[in-house]
C-alpha cells in the first residue's frame, strides 16, 4: 500500500485519477481503517486529505458555511456560529460514534460511506447542503442526497473527491433538528432517523421546509410529500398527522436485527413529527 | 516499503519507520516499546488503545502510524510525572476502578481528555464522555467515581 498526504486538492485529485489499483481517500479513517483491518478492502493507494489546509477549515461566507472535508465532527461541535445557524446538522454530526471517533470522523466521510443509517446525512439533506466535488474534469456541485446511490455506494467517479460541504445561509426565522432511534443511549447506529429544516414566514406560518429520513430505505431519503404536509401551516395537529403519514409512506425499509419493517415505518412518523416540532421551536414558532 | 516518520510522543521527539498500513497502536507497542495502549477490538469500539493526537483523544488502532508525522502524541506513559502519579491514576487506584487493567490506560486517556474540556462534569457527562471505552470486569460505577474525585483534585 502506498500512502500519500498531499497538501493541495489538485495533487490529491491527480493521485486518485492516475491510481492504477484501488485508491481510497482517508479523512478520519473510522470507516476505511476498520474495513482494511477486516480485510474487506486492500487499498493500493490511500490519499490522506488532512494536510490540505482548506479542507481543515469551516468558513462562514455570505452564502452560508463551507465545511472542509477533513474537519472532524468534534471540531464542528466547537464552532459556535455553525451551532447557532445549523444546530440540527451539528447535533447529528455529534452523534456519530464515541469521543474517540468524534475526534477523527467527518461528515464528508459519513456521506461518502453511503450508509443508509449515516447520522449526519439526513440532517445535511434536510439543510439543503451541497457537496463540492473536485475531479480530473474540474469542479461540480451536487445536492448531498445525490451522493449516496445505494448502501456503501456513492456517485463519485474515478479521481473525484468531495472537498467540502456547503450549507446555505440562514435567513429569517429558521430552525433544524435531527433525531434518531437507538435502543441504547449512545454509541449505536440509527434504527430510524429524521432530519427537518424549516423557515417561518408571517405569523409563524411555515413557508419552506425539507424533511429527510434515514435507515428506512437503501439511501437517505428526501421526502418532499412530508415537507408539503407542513408548508403553509403552523404545525398544528392536522399538519403533524399529515407529516407523519407522508413520512411512513416514504419508507421502504428492511427487516433486520435492529428493527422490523413495521417498527421502522411507524417510528419514522414519530421522529419526523418530533424533529419538526423541535425545528419549529428553534425557528421561533410557538 | 517502510516509511520514515518523525513525531513527538509525550514531549519527546521520536523517529520510527513503519509500514504505510500499520496502525499507530502497533507502532507504539511493537516498535517503540510503549505498551500502555492496549488492543481490545482493533476496530475503534472499545477504546483500550486511546491516546491523544494534537490534543484530541483517538483510538490509536484507527490511526495509521504514518499519519503521526509532525503531530503531538500523548500516551498513558506520559501521564505520571516521574514517580508522581497523575490524579486520575491515583484516584483509579484509591477507588479500585480497575480489576484486570486492560481497559485502564484507555479510560485514563479518555478521562483526561474529558476533564481538559470540562473540569467539572456531571455523572451523565462522564458516562457519555467515556462511552467509547468498554470495561468487562470492574463495571463503570467505580470508574465514574474515580473520575469525579480526580476532577475535584484537579480543580484544586
Amino acid at each position: 500500500m502506498q500512502y500519500e498526504a498531499p497538501e493541495t486538492t489538485k495533487a490529491a485529485v491527480g493521485l486518485l485519477a492516475k491510481a492504477k489499483g484501488s485508491a481510497y481517500v482517508l479523512a478520519g479513517g473510522s470507516d476505511l481503517l476498520v474495513r482494511m483491518k477486516g480485510g474487506f478492502v486492500e487499498p493500493d493507494l490511500v490519499v490522506d486529505i488532512k494536510r490540505i489546509k482548506p479542507m481543515r477549515e469551516v468558513k462562514k461566507t455570505a452564502s452560508g458555511f463551507t465545511i472542509g472535508a477533513a474537519v472532524s465532527c468534534a471540531e464542528l461541535n466547537e464552532n459556535k456560529a455553525l451551532i447557532k445557524a445549523w444546530p440540527g446538522v451539528v447535533e447529528a454530526a455529534g452523534l456519530i460514534g464515541s469521543k474517540q471517533v468524534q475526534s477523527r470522523c467527518t461528515v464528508v466521510g459519513n456521506l461518502c460511506n453511503a450508509s443508509p443509517a449515516a447520522d449526519s446525512v439526513p440532517a445535511l439533506v434536510a439543510a439543503g447542503a451541497k457537496a463540492v466535488i473536485q475531479g480530473p474534469k474540474g469542479k461540480r456541485k451536487v445536492a448531498v442526497e445525490d451522493v449516496p446511490v445505494g448502501p456503501g455506494r456513492n456517485s463519485l467517479k474515478k479521481g473525484e473527491l468531495i472537498e467540502a460541504i456547503e450549507l446555505p445561509a440562514r435567513k429569517g426565522k429558521s430552525g433544524d433538528a435531527y433525531l434518531r432511534f437507538i435502543p441504547r443511549t449512545e454509541m449505536d447506529i440509527a434504527v430510524v432517523s429524521a432530519g427537518v429544516s424549516l423557515t417561518l414566514g408571517e405569523k409563524g406560518v411555515i413557508k419552506d421546509a425539507r424533511v429527510a429520513l434515514g435507515a428506512v430505505a437503501p439511501t437517505v431519503r428526501l421526502v418532499k410529500e412530508a415537507a408539503k404536509a407542513i408548508i403553509g401551516t403552523k404545525l398544528d395537529e392536522a399538519a403533524l398527522e399529515k407529516l407523519g403519514k407522508a413520512a411512513s409512506a416514504a419508507c421502504s425499509p428492511i427487516d433486520d436485527k435492529r428493527g422490523t419493517i413495521e417498527f421502522r415505518t411507524k417510528v419514522a412518523a414519530v421522529l419526523a413529527k418530533r424533529a419538526a416540532q423541535i425545528a419549529y421551536k428553534r425557528a421561533g414558532g410557538k | 516499503m517502510a516509511v520514515l516518520v518523525t513525531t513527538t510522543i509525550n514531549g519527546d521527539r521520536v523517529e520510527f519507520a513503519c509500514e504505510p498500513n500499520e496502525p499507530l497502536l502497533d507502532v507504539l507497542r511493537n516498535r517503540l516499546g510503549l505498551s500502555g495502549a492496549k488492543e481490545g477490538c482493533g476496530t475503534g469500539d472499545c477504546g483500550a488503545c486511546s491516546v491523544q493526537v494534537d490534543g484530541r483523544v483517538v483510538c490509536s488502532c484507527l490511526v495509521l502510524g504514518v499519519e503521526a508525522e509532525g503531530r503531538e502524541i500523548e500516551t498513558v506513559e506520559g501521564l505520571a510525572q516521574g514517580t508522581e502519579l497523575h490524579p486520575l491514576q491515583s484516584k483509579f487506584l484509591e477507588h479500585a476502578a480497575l480489576q484486570c487493567g486492560v481497559c485502564t490506560p484507555g479510560f485514563l486517556m479518555a478521562a483526561k481528555a474529558l476533564l481538559e474540556k470540562n473540569p467539572n462534569p456531571t455523572e451523565e457527562e462522564i458516562r457519555f464522555g467515556l462511552a467509547g471505552n468498554l470495561c468487562r470486569c470492574t463495571g463503570y460505577d467505580k470508574i465514574v467515581r474515580a473520575v469525579q474525585d480526580a476532577a475535584k483534585v484537579m480543580r484544586g
